[in-house]
């Protein structure tokens, strides 16, 4: 038990001397993981909707190899930025820019650099789910918009991707919760999230458990409101489950009391097949 | 040869090695109800999806007021904002609200003020009897509910001829009821329209043609007195009979 009698008194202490530290890095994490996560959103639609461009041998030569030219980026960037852990991203590009171009081109500052690395990682897991959010939803809605007339793009915009978007939302949250703890690699390159804090405090206090625990709890506490906001999104976005009937319309049950008037002898001529069943079941 | 709508000639699709429609020919003119029966399986969907090109013709023409549609260049959506067509699976937009499903193609391809595209949308939902419901989902409503809501979509693009394709088919005898009355009240107001249907009440009571098809050929063509009546070939007559002697 006086082990966790001195673990609260550790953390008191930290919480203390440092508390002001911590909360920085709980903003500077916060904020770049939802800014991040946004950013990678738009990134991987784009992405995704590039990967769900319609294209038939009808169409001329040039189209047919931009789309395929196109495609095959989208793939190259989805496979690259997928399959290489983002704390090698970020040591790649941030040393990599001022490496070719002699110092002329470098990150400014610190947050530039992480925002760039997170938001093309995050795009490149998006664009993925995108294009499964778009293979999601059912050909007949794509078929029902064509038949009236509208464009491919009409009909991403209008019809297929807003039930997209609602079929991901599941993942664009896995995706702010990962960015929200993984953003802590970023200490690579020397930005200082809410894990950097962590490392300069334990530096400074050689209370490394005590220190841990705090950050346990802060990240925990951030992951578990950020869940509990995406599912409250999620539902507000699948609306309400009743409707206002707008009751002042007098045909509303008339259907079926309309009986092929023009057509009356012969209808009585031939006998009647179909509607026979109707009368049964109303 | 004005008021021919469509003319079909020789069309021909195949999925693959698969032939699923031969030759076909037929036209359509203003005021036709042609309605297409047939077993499953024979090519009636296949067909009527070619003429809305949500199928490619293999070979074959399709001829709109003369211009052949399958032509390369051809603007296909001002086209098909000119064929409406309603499906077994009703197709309604599910993020879109009853209003809005009748809407959104009137503003986006007719380039329709949204007042305007709301009176006319409300005004096919009040012909169809859907005009209570305009504020629900596509979710929350019945099947038959569904295809008149559809058939409303369709409409609301004033279309010159409206494609059926098999419209009742998912729907229990009761909301078959519905759905043929909305059709029936289409037909005496002159609309052009061709029905892919197993209601052979409707084919026969309603339509001014009638096509049966077998195997992806039209096997016998002509007014509903004759194909019902006294058709001519044998293959029709055993379908026929399947229907009408159970």
């Amino acid at each position: 038990m006086s082990r966790f009698a001195q673990l609260g008194i550790d953390m008191v202490k930290l919480w203390s001397l440092y508390g002001s530290s911590y909360l920085q890095g709980v903003w500077k994490t916060v904020s770049l993981a939802v800014i991040c996560t946004a950013v990678g959103c738009v990134i991987g639609f784009i992405c995704g909707i590039l990967q769900t461009i319609p294209c038939t041998k009808k169409d001329n030569v040039f189209k047919r190899f931009i789309v395929a030219l196109i495609k095959i980026l989208v793939r190259i960037y989805v496979e690259v930025f997928r399959g290489t852990p983002m704390i090698l991203q970020s040591i790649f590009i941030f040393y990599g820019l001022p490496y070719f171009t002699n110092n002329a081109v470098h990150f400014s500052s610190m947050w530039l650099a992480a925002f760039t690395v997170v938001s093309i990682n995050t795009g490149a897991y998006m664009a993925e789910s995108v294009r499964g959010g778009i293979l999601s939803i059912d050909v007949g809605q794509n078929e029902g918009a064509k038949a009236i007339g509208m464009t491919h793009s009409q009909t991403m915009l209008n019809v297929i991707l807003p039930q997209a978007l609602r079929n991901i939302m599941p993942q664009i949250g896995n995706n702010l919760i990962i960015n929200l703890k993984d953003t802590a690699v970023m200490f690579a390159i020397g930005y200082t999230e809410l894990f950097a804090v962590h490392r300069q405090v334990a530096g400074a206090t050689y209370l490394y458990f005590p220190s841990a625990t705090i950050e346990m709890i802060l990240y925990l506490t951030l992951t578990l409101i950020s869940s509990f906001l995406l599912r409250w999104w999620e539902n507000r976005m699948d609306g309400s489950d009743s409707y206002d009937l707008a009751t002042k319309d007098t045909l509303a049950h008339t259907s079926g009391l309309v009986h092929f008037p023009g057509n009356k002898e012969k209808v009585s001529k031939t006998g009647n097949l179909n509607l026979d069943k109707n009368e049964r079941g109303r | 040869m004005d008021d021919k709508i469509l003319q079909i000639n020789h069309l021909s699709k195949s999925f693959g090695n698969n032939e699923v429609l031969r030759d076909i020919d037929f036209s359509v003119s203003t005021g036709d109800v042609i309605s297409i029966i047939g077993a499953s399986g024979s090519g009636k969907s296949t067909l009527l999806r070619c003429i809305n090109l949500l199928e490619d013709p293999t070979s074959g023409q399709i001829m709109y007021h003369g211009r052949d549609i399958t032509e390369r260049g051809f603007r296909i959506p001002a086209y098909r904002a000119k064929v409406g067509m309603v499906f077994q699976s009703f197709n309604l937009f599910a993020n879109l609200t009853v209003l809005e499903n009748c809407m959104v193609g009137q503003q986006k391809v007719l380039r329709r003020g949204k007042s305007s595209a709301e009176k006319t949308a409300k005004e096919f939902l009040e012909k169809v009897g859907m005009l209570p419901y305009v504020n629900a989902k596509p979710r929350q409503i019945s099947g038959g509910q569904k295809q008149r809501v559809a058939i409303a979509r369709a409409l609301a693009m004033e279309p010159e001829v409206l494609l059926f394709d098999e419209p009742t088919s998912a729907l229990d005898p009761q909301m078959v009821g519905e759905v043929l009355d909305v059709m029936h009240t289409l037909v005496q107001e002159g609309i052009t329209m061709l029905v892919v249907t197993h209601e052979m009440a409707f084919a026969r009571d309603v339509s001014s043609k009638t096509v049966f098809m077998k195997d992806g050929v039209i096997c016998e063509m002509g007014p509903p007195e004759q194909i019902f009546g006294s058709p001519e070939k044998q293959e029709t007559k055993d379908f026929l009979a399947r229907f009408f002697n159970r």
